[in-house]
């Protein structure tokens, strides 16, 4: 494993030579928090950050992407057929995510990129992107990836990891894509391996022990999914939910989508935008009628599917890798640790079962 | 607080023992600084859990919509004035509530206070007077008053409007307060100023709809935006989208619209998103003479007519 010492005063002229071969994309604060973007000329990145509102999973799977146009208008030739849009694929880099929205990109491969199916607009998107994360040295409250599967210090997804050592940062490269990044930048200080090596781990464990919450996860697979899905807590849990979307759109997971056409004169596209299964309209059928018609039904589809039917139909862990963004950000604080542990614990005997 | 909480804690267990509800709506404490998550309670053991301090500012009154209990429901000024407006709207039944009214001191701005700390606020807590933050390597007393939300500050209806228990004695009202000096510096504004300033405020929104969800006044079985057959809004966030459905949804709230707070409270994005419920409320103020949620003999401006109404806007 190769380790580059990045002094900091040669990181915004490093930066500069990256525009030559990447789109960059990184962490920028906003009047009020930090939104991932794309970095224009001279911009740096703020790493200096906790995380980003919402995850940077647009940069890869935007909230409304074009996928067609097309024109309603008779006289032409070409009427009525759908034509491809142009898109810019060229290599982009998203610089400073956090080591659990890196690892999300993995999790949600498995939906857009099966043998039986693969989405060419995600697929295209994640393959220009390179991942440089930045490791988590002081984690929120609310983040508990280290039970989700993942960690500060998580290597999952990620091509580079940037590790802030206050003057200057360690990168570890993790792929070759992640060595063309560093020597495209000019960044060429080989650090000493062992040294590296001895200060990441001192500072992931230090990191790892400051994370302060936590879920158990080890029995969800053994749980009958019939039980889960009958279990009485269901409408204790789901009472305060307004069936917003903020928890969907704001998850890294979360990866569903509906598609529409718009349509104004004689020309129209066709786009998908996010979907959540919070929403009435998401299984909303032609006849009208809904199979997941109240707020209960649809409270359960969402816990279900992360902590349930994901565990059982991959077998790696459940499909949440612990940002805690859905709990900062739930306006009624319903919180998917406290669900995750009762679900986990359902059966057994516990407080919290009721 | 504490003593708002204990009188609620009486007279919920009082009447669910009574048998006189099925449940109480309330708030328990929440799982993060400065969250309280709706509940219920149905058996005088689960009473422990009931919690009021000034992180309540969800409006209760959102949980009634359609029910059909016997629901005891805790009530600040908002939430009771919603609560009449739920019933004057046929969406709750007076009979099937016993209003505990909770005179309220203001609930505090959660996103405004996150904003003051560069660091991660860890711990929240609160007396009379004052809020106290905690973070690591932090603490920093802050007067209640200055933290309180928008709505809250300007609020000249603290107590409940209808109640049938009490939670404390009731408030004096704030005095000389000028609700609406942000409406009219906007209506100053020239159209394109105007018209700037919407889109700067709309531009971050996500239509995840929260604002919508939290109000007590949505509770369309099926929101215009959601309509599929016709489509009225177009479902990506293309702004003209966005802004079609924060004006029509302004304008459904007319006259009912009580300035609770709620759906400035819920946006992820913190949003000001009252400014525009607030110019509607303004206007029925001046026009009809009219305050959401105070009487439950009256009926709302926009379902009655006057022969002497207003009609000079009318070109
Ligand atoms: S859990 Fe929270 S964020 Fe998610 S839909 Fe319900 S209220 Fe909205
Ligand atoms: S479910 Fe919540 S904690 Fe888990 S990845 Fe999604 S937003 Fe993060
Ligand atoms: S529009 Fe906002 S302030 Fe008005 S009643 Fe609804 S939630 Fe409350
Ligand atoms: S809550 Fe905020 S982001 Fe969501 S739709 Fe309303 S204004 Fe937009």
């Amino acid at each position: 494993m190769k380790y580059i010492n990045i002094d900091k005063k040669s990181w915004a002229s490093g930066l500069e030579n990256l525009y030559e071969n990447y789109r960059l994309f990184g962490p920028v604060k906003n009047n009020k928090h930090h939104v991932f973007k794309e970095l224009s000329k001279g911009e740096l990145p703020d790493l200096n950050y906790l995380n980003t509102l919402l995850s940077p999973k647009s940069i890869v799977f935007p909230q409304s992407e074009t996928m067609f146009e097309y024109s309603l208008d008779e006289s032409k030739e070409d009427h009525h057929i759908l034509k491809e849009i142009n898109k810019d694929y060229s290599p982009r880099a998203l610089i400073g995510i956090r080591p659990c929205d890196a690892a999300s990109f993995l999790l949600v491969k498995r939906n857009f990129d099966t043998p039986e199916y693969k989405d060419p607009y995600w697929l295209s998107a994640y393959e220009a992107t390179i991942f440089i994360g930045l490791a988590c040295s002081s984690p929120c409250s609310t983040c508990f990836c280290t039970s989700a599967g993942c960690g500060p210090f998580h290597e999952d997804g990620l091509d580079l990891l940037l590790v802030d050592e206050g003057k200057n940062f360690i990168a570890k490269i993790l792929t070759p894509r992640g060595e063309n990044f560093i020597k495209s930048a000019g960044w060429e200080t080989e650090a000493d391996p062992t040294a590296a090596e001895k200060i990441i781990k001192d500072m992931k464990i230090k990191a790892e022990e400051k994370i302060a919450s936590f879920v158990s996860t080890d029995q969800l697979k053994n749980k009958s999914t019939t039980r889960l899905y009958d279990a009485p807590f269901w409408e204790e849990i789901a009472f305060a939910c307004i069936n917003c979307g903020t928890c969907t759109y704001a998850c890294p997971t979360c990866w569903c989508f509906d598609i529409q056409d718009e349509v104004s004169k004689s020309s129209g596209l066709r786009m998908r935008n996010w979907d959540s299964c919070m929403f009435p309209l998401f299984t909303l059928h032609g006849t009208g009628y809904n199979p997941r018609n109240t707020k209960v039904q649809r409270v359960r589809q969402r816990f279900m599917h992360k902590l349930k039917y994901y565990v059982d139909k991959y077998s790696d862990g459940i499909q949440c890798v612990g940002c805690g963004r859905c709990i900062r950000l739930c306006p009624v604080n319903i919180d998917i640790r406290r669900v995750c542990d009762i679900m986990n614990n359902y059966g057994s005997r516990s407080r919290l079962e009721t | 607080m504490s003593d708002y909480t204990a009188k609620i804690k009486e007279i919920s267990a009082r009447l669910l023992k009574e048998e006189k509800v099925e449940m109480v709506i309330g708030f328990r404490k929440g799982t993060v600084p400065m969250m309280n998550e709706p509940c219920f309670v149905k058996t005088p053991e689960d009473i422990k859990k009931l919690v009021w301090d000034s992180n309540c500012g969800i409006n209760l009154a959102n949980y009634l919509t359609g029910r059909k209990e016997k629901i005891g429901i805790i009530a600040k000024g908002c939430d009771s004035r919603n609560i009449v407006t739920h019933i004057i709207e046929n969406k709750i039944k007076r009979e099937q509530l016993l209003i505990i009214g909770v005179p309220c001191k203001g609930m505090i701005d959660k996103n405004k206070i996150i904003s003051m700390f560069e660091n991660e606020i860890n711990e929240v807590s609160e007396n009379e007077e004052n809020i106290i933050v905690k973070g690591e390597g932090f603490e920093k007393t802050l007067n209640k008053n200055d933290v309180l939300q928008e709505n809250c500050k300007i609020c000249i209806h603290r107590n409940p409007a209808i109640y049938d228990e009490l939670a404390a004695d009731l408030l004096d009202e704030q005095k000389d307060i000028d609700r609406y000096e942000d409406v009219r510096k906007i209506e100053a504004m020239a159209p394109e100023d105007k018209w700037k300033y919407f889109e700067d405020l709309l531009s971050p929104c996500i239509r995840c709809y929260a604002c919508r969800n939290a109000c007590p006044l949505c509770y369309c079985p099926t929101c215009f935006v959601d309509e599929s057959k016709p489509q009225w809004v177009g479902k990506s966030i293309d702004p003209t989208d966005t802004r079609t459905f924060h004006f029509l949804r302004a304008y459904h709230c007319a006259g009912r619209c009580t300035d609770c707070g709620a759906c400035e409270r819920a946006c992820p994005m913190g949003i000001k998103v009252r400014i525009f419920t607030k110019k509607l409320e303004k206007d029925c103020l001046e026009l009809y003479g009219w305050e959401a949620g105070l009487s439950l003999d009256e009926r709302p401006p926009l379902d009655t007519y006057r022969p002497d109404d207003p009609e000079d806007f009318i070109k």
